[in-house]
């Protein structure tokens, strides 16, 4: 049983090692260092000594101490065996070693006895790997986004791999393709457009469903049940099926082109959730509260705004934060109603640029840099309103 | 006293929901029924333009007669293929002019012609001239009649409105537009789609739910590809996968994993040998379906973390003591308490996967096997410029939901009752 364990849980921490280094040597990759080979074998005979090492050394040395030599060991032998490679490089290897030696400090020779160890040694494992597997592949489209943005045509054709960036250069050249978007794309125009469209979105949704999630949650007529289930069914409603006729009818009323019609359709698509959100929060507003309004003889109106608004501002933010975020990130109906370059917004013009096959692909990667940045600006910043509108409006997507 | 009060209430409740409902109503519920009518309407993207009665008009100076003058009009019906009704003219002229030889159609009083021309057939053309002549012997100021602009007018049946119809788009949806390709298609999509963003989702919420440095950043990391705009993601990972100088075939060659570069979005099938199985596995969708799960499985994960941080935590405390291991735990536990949510996950992703269209649109355009019914409705609707087509494809469409939701229904309903 001790003897399984312990290669099981060698081999384990191994592949996890392998991974790890793997990534190092990836991103080491990028910075224009030629390494043509992961050397797995070594790695994993490396790696392998080393948990066995671990375990056998025990607790005869202070992990410190432990931690340090296994790692010197491995990176001299990495300089050694495989090829010699600058000094960040190493630095970069040896803390990879720290941190792998130090996880498996905590398993012994006398935890490996324990029933399920090996187990919970791969759920361990499992998690860490987990966690790094996929920040790297979140995190690494949008790397790549950001670091394209700032190459140069003829650097991005002669090595695909170089994701170095030179900040010697002059800040001209380093923004140079954020430069040529907005002088000759008209950025700036689509950024207007596009906050325009958005941020009016978000002001008529609300003017439109802070009375009728009202409605909803407090006041008794004739077809309230209905209306609150079919606000759910008609949200489920998906835009393709509506795109053809609002196409036929925006073009019969000349609605097309124009900031109206964006503003009628992402306000219509977004009010169902709206409405949702809020009155589930106003259900949970004390009743008294407006029993008293009442008796100060406070019409429906003074009540929204005097008592229901401001009590409800976090419930509010989360769904005006969600419905910019909609509207902002839309692309469908931007696609269908927008032909004319005057009125296109942020989304739709990335598009039609990346029409043209002969626009370098710096531009696009820049001007997907400017359509990301202020949505994810704003989620981590206010991710916790944020977060509550996606959970809430999550069947939209 | 009180049946007042409820009748104020009442009052009150529809005005302040009429806006909402009105602007959804509008919006939402009377195109998914246009989207029926005009299904069943042989209609192009051309023919939506209301067709109009034109003319253009060209002046005439007649030689040596420089108090008289020739005006053509050159009428047409912008359409070609409807016909306008009772078709009405008017223009205005200075007040010297005299006509010469008045077309029976038309009237000529206080300086202002008036015609009436009936009918026009669709295509319809004409030359209408007119000669006049100024009664006082003044000469004529071309300039200042050209600037003068007739008005037409006629009626026209908007092709929309009429009521012929026909099932032949149907048809040509049904069976001649591969449509059991095309469903397949949709159905792997959908289908992969869905099941790989929950159990991705799963093994996320399932990691994040563990203690560990950094875990609330780890969080919102991991929502980062659903919040992001499509556009920017869809062209980040088109650079990345580019055949000839992506990022991923790069590396994939400088490590000698691969000998030539991989079309990961423009190639259809790529040929998998397993044991010695040759197996023939749709590439470009397989891609299409990968970032489907790579852009919306954080959404799983969003809801499944909720759940899983709900579970009572003595559950877990009185399996250390029966001494389970954790993968009993996972299974025994965890697994359970996460099944509702999960078939709710599943429905709600089912249903948009099946209607996703812009993330295949931007990644392949529906080329290379990708073509899943959204795509065909735009394909259809304006590549094609088939608008009744694409119309039927969306109601196809919309009926395969329906179908979906009444059998998952119940299904569930079913299992709720065996419970």
């Amino acid at each position: 049983m001790r003897t399984k364990n312990t290669i099981l849980f060698s081999l384990i921490s191994t592949f996890f090692l392998i991974f790890l280094i793997s990534i190092w040597k990836i991103l080491a990759t990028l910075q224009g260092l030629s390494i043509n080979s992961f050397n797995i074998e070594i790695i994993f005979i490396f790696g392998f000594l080393i948990s066995l090492a671990h375990l056998g050394v025990g607790d005869r040395i202070k992990s410190i101490y432990k931690s340090i030599i296994f790692s010197s060991i491995f990176v001299f032998c990495d300089g050694f065996l495989i090829q010699k490679l600058p000094i960040w490089y190493n630095v970069g290897v040896f803390l990879i070693l720290y941190f792998f030696t130090n996880k498996i400090s905590k398993y012994t020779f006398i935890g490996l006895k324990e029933e399920h160890s090996t187990q919970v040694i791969l759920f361990d494992f499992l998690t860490l790997f987990g966690i790094l597997f996929f920040s790297f592949v979140i995190l690494f489209p949008f790397y790549m986004m950001l670091i394209t943005s700032f190459k140069t045509q003829i650097a991005l054709l002669v090595n695909p791999l170089d994701f170095s960036i030179n900040f010697g250069q002059d800040i001209k050249d380093l923004f140079k393709s954020y430069f040529v978007i907005f002088k000759s794309y008209k950025f700036g125009k689509y950024i207007v457009t596009s906050t325009i469209v958005s941020v009016g979105t978000v002001i008529i949704t609300l003017l439109f469903a802070i009375p009728a999630a009202y409605a909803v949650a407090r006041l008794n007529f004739f077809g309230k049940t209905f209306l609150s289930t079919s606000i759910l069914i008609i949200y489920m409603f998906p835009a393709i099926v509506l795109v053809i006729p609002l196409y036929t009818i925006f073009s019969q009323l000349g609605l097309r082109n124009s900031i109206e019609g964006l503003l009628i359709v992402y306000t219509a698509t977004t009010l169902p959730v709206a409405i949702y959100m809020l009155q589930g929060y106003f259900k949970s507003i004390p009743k008294e509260l407006e029993e008293a309004a009442i008796l100060d003889k406070l019409s429906w109106f003074g009540i929204i705004t005097k008592i229901i608004i401001p009590l409800s501002i976090p419930a509010i933010s989360s769904v005006a934060l969600y419905v910019f975020m909609i509207a902002w990130n839309e692309f469908l109906f931007s696609l269908m109603f927008l032909d004319n370059p005057n009125s296109f917004t942020l989304s739709r013009a990335i598009q039609y640029l990346s029409g043209d096959a002969e626009t370098p692909r710096q531009y696009l990667m820049a001007g997907s840099v400017v359509v990301t940045l202020p949505v994810l600006f704003i989620f981590v910043y206010f991710e916790k309103y944020l977060v509550s509108g996606l959970t809430a409006g999550s069947v939209k997507g | 006293m009180n049946d007042t009060l409820a009748n104020t209430e009442k009052k009150t409740a529809y005005i302040l929901t009429l806006p909402a409902v009105l602007l959804v109503f509008s919006i939402i519920l009377f195109p998914i029924f246009a989207n029926i009518w005009i299904s069943f309407k042989e209609v192009e993207l051309k023919d939506i333009r209301i067709p109009e009665p034109r003319a253009k008009k060209i002046i005439k100076s007649i030689s040596d007669e420089p108090t008289k003058i020739k005006i053509l009009y050159k009428l047409r019906n912008s359409s070609l293929i409807q016909e306008i009704r009772d078709v009405s003219f008017q223009d205005n002229f200075p007040k010297n002019f005299e006509i010469e030889n008045l077309d029976p159609r038309c009237s000529y009083e206080n300086y202002n012609l008036k015609c009436e021309f009936g009918n026009w057939p669709a295509k319809y053309r004409e030359n209408f001239q007119v000669k006049f002549e100024t009664n006082d012997g003044s000469k004529i100021d071309k300039k200042n009649l050209k600037s003068i602009k007739p008005k037409l007018d006629g009626k026209s049946d908007n092709i929309l409105l009429n009521t012929n119809f026909t099932l032949k788009n149907f048809k040509k949806v049904l069976f001649e537009n591969e449509f059991i390709d095309l469903l397949l298609t949709t159905f792997y999509y959908t289908f992969f789609g869905t099941v790989g963003s929950i159990v991705f989702g799963i093994l996320t919420a399932q990691m994040v739910n563990q203690k560990f440095y950094g875990r609330t950043f780890m969080r919102s990391v991991l929502l980062f590809p659903y919040v992001a705009p499509v556009v920017a993601l869809a062209y980040t990972w088109e650079l990345l996968l580019d055949p000839n100088s992506g990022t991923l075939n790069s590396l994939l060659l400088n490590y000698q994993i691969i000998e030539t570069p991989i079309n990961l979005l423009g190639q259809k099938y790529i040929e998998i040998s397993i044991l010695g199985f040759d197996f023939k596995l749709r590439l470009a969708l397989t891609t299409v379906i990968m970032f489907e799960i790579w852009r919306y499985f954080p959404l799983a994960f969003l809801f499944i973390l909720a759940r899983l941080q709900a579970i009572p935590k003595e559950l877990y405390e009185a399996a250390d003591v029966d001494g389970a291991s954790p993968f009993q735990k996972f299974f025994n536990i965890t697994l359970p308490q996460i099944t509702a949510v999960i078939s709710i996950l599943f429905m709600i992703r089912f249903i948009w996967n099946f209607n996703k269209f812009e993330d295949v649109f931007l990644l392949t355009g529906g080329a290379s096997g990708t073509r899943t019914l959204p795509i065909n409705v735009y394909q259809q609707g304006f590549a094609i410029s088939d608008i009744g087509m694409g119309s039927a494809v969306s109601i196809v469409i919309v009926v395969l939901l329906l179908m979906f939701m009444f059998f998952y229904f119940k299904l569930l309903g079913k299992r709720v009752d065996e419970n």
